[in-house]
């Protein structure tokens, strides 16, 4: 089966985006396959590369990036919510005359569009969030 | 038609649960998850409407959230399931589709 997977908090608040990686690991290993992460609201701020957690914690933007690897997902990162929060690749830092980017290996920037294809394509979208 | 509720907040934090025991057809299941474990306790103000739920809408708790909780099972209601993340995607794939109460 498609899932479509919905993340609308950032890491280390409650427990969605950690609740939503291990629905995610469930998935594949049962075979199905995750036509998209998509990454909204707070969400967004699981996609940038210099968070720093202690040593003897996990690292959830690391966690999604190596998943992304392995299973060659989707990680999408809405545009909007990502420029109020400062999540930037280079693309958006050109565009934006900025001196730097953050985005994380494995994730990508793009539109609420985005979120509504997953939401057509897939046969389930699964929120995590407040 | 049968939906998949998922309720991931504390009954005692908000009335997301309560919303959806209210709204949900009959036939469909509640998963409830993260905090909102709680409300598949025994002995809460809660506790009776839940239980009363039970005769419309299959009640499953996601065991990993509840042990982090320190709920042990004999302090669910009777009649709540325990899943693992394994059998949350059996759920949702098994479900026509998924309503999040957030």
């Amino acid at each position: 089966m498609k899932l479509g997977i919905l993340i609308n908090e950032g890491p280390y608040n409650h427990q969605a985006s950690d609740s939503a990686y291990q629905f995610t690991k469930a998935a594949l290993e049962k075979g199905h396959e995750i036509f998209r992460v998509f990454f909204y609201n707070d969400g967004v701020n699981n996609a940038t590369r210099y968070s720093i957690p202690p040593q003897d914690d996990r690292n959830i933007t690391q966690q999604w990036t190596e998943l992304a690897e392995k299973h060659d997902l989707d990680l999408v990162v809405c545009v909007a919510a990502a420029q109020r929060r400062g999540i930037i690749d280079e693309g958006e830092q050109e565009r934006n005359g900025k001196d730097g980017n953050n985005i994380a290996p494995g994730f990508r920037i793009s539109g609420l569009g985005q979120l509504i294809e997953a939401g057509i394509q897939a046969d389930r979208l699964v929120t995590f969030g407040d | 038609m049968s939906k998949l509720h998922t309720v991931n907040k504390s009954p005692f934090e908000k009335n997301s649960l309560d919303a959806c025991i209210r709204l949900a057809k009959e036939g469909g299941a509640v998963l409830l998850f993260e905090d909102g474990v709680y409300g598949a306790t025994k002995g809460t103000v809660i506790s009776d409407k839940v239980t009363a739920a039970m005769k419309g809408l299959t009640f499953y708790v996601l065991g990993p959230d509840m042990k982090a909780r320190g709920i042990r099972d004999d302090q669910l209601l009777d009649g709540v399931k325990v899943v693992d993340y394994g059998g949350f995607v059996d759920l949702v794939a098994d479900h026509d589709n998924v309503q999040p109460w957030l």
